[in-house]
């Protein structure tokens, strides 16, 4: 960790899935530490675990066993559940997230999706955020557009915008070039290298081209519910 | 910033027709719902003012079915008997009477009426007393008769509309072929007065050769006296029965009061089905966005946030629907007027549908109450989506 502040930090995290009479083991005693600023990205096969550890890790499920840790402050452990209410009011003040399928509201224009956020809850000076994230992610020009008029790389980095407008610790993205051809998905994770060196953004990122993976700091690979440390 | 508002209002216009049409299922039963509220209280003020505008309050007349002859009365047509109308100077004498007038009713058939003939109500009155009983009236053209006996009419506003008469004219009376001078014209009343021509008592009697005959006696109590006391007293005369007009208030009121239950028992079937409309537009909203509000809750949004958002889209289309069918029945209301008194079995003059703010303010206010509760379960529901689920999509399980 070289003396920096741990982001999160887990111990024994397990989860196990009931589908049917058979109970699915998705994540396997995994202890990770992710320090302030890191940028990991999660690899591995389909099935492994990635997208349940990092549901875990973003506190949108409660693990089955185990702990976790944010900035130091336990979340999960002993036996202790939270209510959604609960970790929603985590997940609002830790985490920015990116999907897959982007997730954008289809009736609001960019720059509205990107403030929607700050309509249920708003860090302090976060106010002009919005159309400097846009700026910075060079999409300013298409903020009146709404999200069915633009392109998919553009709807990412929309949706980069608003998980980062509200000025989280950890940004937490699930296969954010999924649906994206290899220039847009080069140039998103571009995007969070950016944003981890200029603004020391702590991002996750799963994905299952290793050759995005290779441009985080650290990479882990899952493989049966287990992780291995690689080098990045 | 964006509102709740806002966001809400435009998901509505996502599905532009479903929005529409769950908004025209409310406007028309907030349309319905208006408009036989305010019938409701229309229909009653109406009959009150029909009541009240006669001057009295007891009717006496000669034997015979009280209230076909007090309908007749307020209608304008034609008594069922005669009684002598020396009567009067005994009932003149009674304490608690303040004033008395008698009226002779005559209802002739008029073939230059309308298309096909119709029957003119003529009134042979005494315009001295009735004039006092009915102070209210006033005059457009001219004045009351120049004597008890003259050959003069006094035309209702609407009788001298529809046969385009002046202070001056000559008109025939049907029938007799007597020739009458218009002397005067009235003032609208909202009343059975407009459609009624007034013959001096004298005159008509005269004409239709019934001397000392009249129809019927108007009396007006005075005030604070014991009208029961009174109408015990008037039993006792011979051939004549009393009709007190609260009581035919009364009978009316229950008569329509089963057509009110009806109509009402519709409007709330109405209101139903269009609650059910709204929880179902709603309830599909929720689940086609059911990843969406999963994803409005990994940024930020608490479920109370995903109620509200629901609960105010609720609102809009409950308030929009609401103010259009209120308008609408407002617009409509002389239609539904005419609609109402071609299936009531008596209706009084004046405006049968009455709306007015304090009506609007409340129905609005029910609409609004009405489509709250219907948001209450979408609402509930959109707000216990879990994140991940609707990651995962797993809608509805």
């Amino acid at each position: 960790m070289n003396g920096k502040t741990v982001a999160i930090e887990t111990q024994g995290l397990t989860k196990i899935y009931t589908r049917g009479i058979e109970q699915v083991l998705s994540v396997n005693e995994v202890s990770l530490k992710i320090a302030q600023g890191d940028f990991v990205s999660v690899i591995g096969p389909s099935g492994s675990g990635k997208t349940t550890l990092t549901n875990l890790l973003g506190c949108l499920d409660n693990p089955t066993r185990g702990e976790l840790a944010l900035g130091g402050r336990q979340i999960f452990g002993s036996g202790k559940r939270l209510s959604e209410r609960e970790l929603t009011r985590i997940r609002r003040e830790t985490f920015g997230y990116i999907f897959q399928n982007f997730y954008l509201i289809p009736t609001l224009t960019v720059l509205e999706n990107v403030l929607l956020p700050l309509t249920f809850y708003r860090k302090p000076g976060t106010e002009s955020e919005a159309l400097r994230l846009l700026g910075l992610l060079g999409i300013d020009h298409r903020k009146d557009h709404l999200p069915g008029e633009i392109s998919g790389g553009e709807m990412q980095r929309v949706a980069i915008a608003r998980a980062m407008v509200n000025r989280p610790e950890v940004l937490l993205a699930d296969e954010p070039t999924g649906n994206l051809d290899t220039k847009r998905s080069t140039e998103i994770v571009q995007v969070l290298k950016e944003l981890n060196q200029t603004a020391g953004l702590t991002i996750v990122m799963v994905t299952h081209n290793p050759e995005l993976a290779r441009q985080a700091n650290r990479m882990i690979e899952m493989r049966d519910g287990r992780v291995t440390e690689m080098q990045a | 910033m964006i509102s709740k508002f806002q966001v809400a209002y435009k998901n509505l216009l996502r599905k532009k027709v479903r929005s529409l049409l769950t908004l025209v299922g409310i406007a028309l039963s907030s349309w319905v719902l208006v408009s036989l509220l305010g019938f409701n209280q229309g229909y009653e003020t109406s009959l009150n003012r029909d009541i009240d505008n006669m001057g009295f309050q007891i009717m006496i007349m000669a034997k015979g079915c009280p209230y076909e002859a007090a309908t007749l009365m307020l209608q304008g047509g034609a008594g069922l008997r005669y009684m002598k109308e020396s009567i009067m100077a005994d009932i003149a004498k009674e304490p608690e009477v303040e004033q008395i007038t008698p009226i002779l009713m005559s209802a002739l058939f008029d073939p230059n009426k309308g298309e096909k003939g119709g029957i003119a109500g003529y009134f042979g009155i005494d315009a001295k007393t009735f004039a006092e009983l009915k102070p209210f009236l006033r005059f457009k053209q001219g004045g009351w008769f120049t004597a008890p006996d003259a050959r003069e009419v006094v035309m209702g506003y609407e009788a001298a509309e529809l046969e385009t008469r002046e202070v001056g004219d000559m008109i025939l009376m049907p029938e007799k072929n007597v020739q009458l001078k218009v002397v005067g014209i009235l003032e609208r009343t909202g009343t059975q007065d407009d459609g009624t021509i007034f013959v001096p008592l004298k005159t008509l009697q005269k004409v239709l050769n019934t001397p000392e005959d009249i129809t019927t006696i108007g009396i007006k109590l005075k005030k604070g006296v014991d009208s029961a006391g009174l109408e015990e007293k008037l039993y006792k005369l011979p051939d004549v029965q009393i009709v007190s007009l609260t009581q035919v208030k009364e009978t009316i009121m229950k008569l329509i009061s089963t057509a009110k239950v009806m109509v009402l028992s519709i409007a709330l079937i109405a209101i139903v089905i269009s609650m059910v409309g709204v929880i179902n537009t709603i309830l599909t909203s929720v689940w086609e966005r059911f990843q969406e509000i999963g994803i409005l809750k990994t940024i930020g949004a608490m479920p109370g946030d995903v109620f509200q958002l629901i609960w105010i889209e609720t609102l809009l289309l409950c308030t929009t629907g609401g103010v259009l069918g209120i308008a609408l029945a407002l617009f409509l209301s002389k239609v539904t007027d005419l609609a109402m008194r071609a299936v009531l079995p008596y209706a009084p003059g004046g405006g049968l549908v009455m709306i007015d703010t304090r009506l609007v303010l409340l129905t609005l206010a029910g609409i609004i109450c009405i489509g709250l509760v219907s948001g209450v379960y979408p609402a509930w529901r959109a707000g216990r989506i879990r994140p991940l689920e609707a990651i995962r999509g797993e809608a509805g399980r």
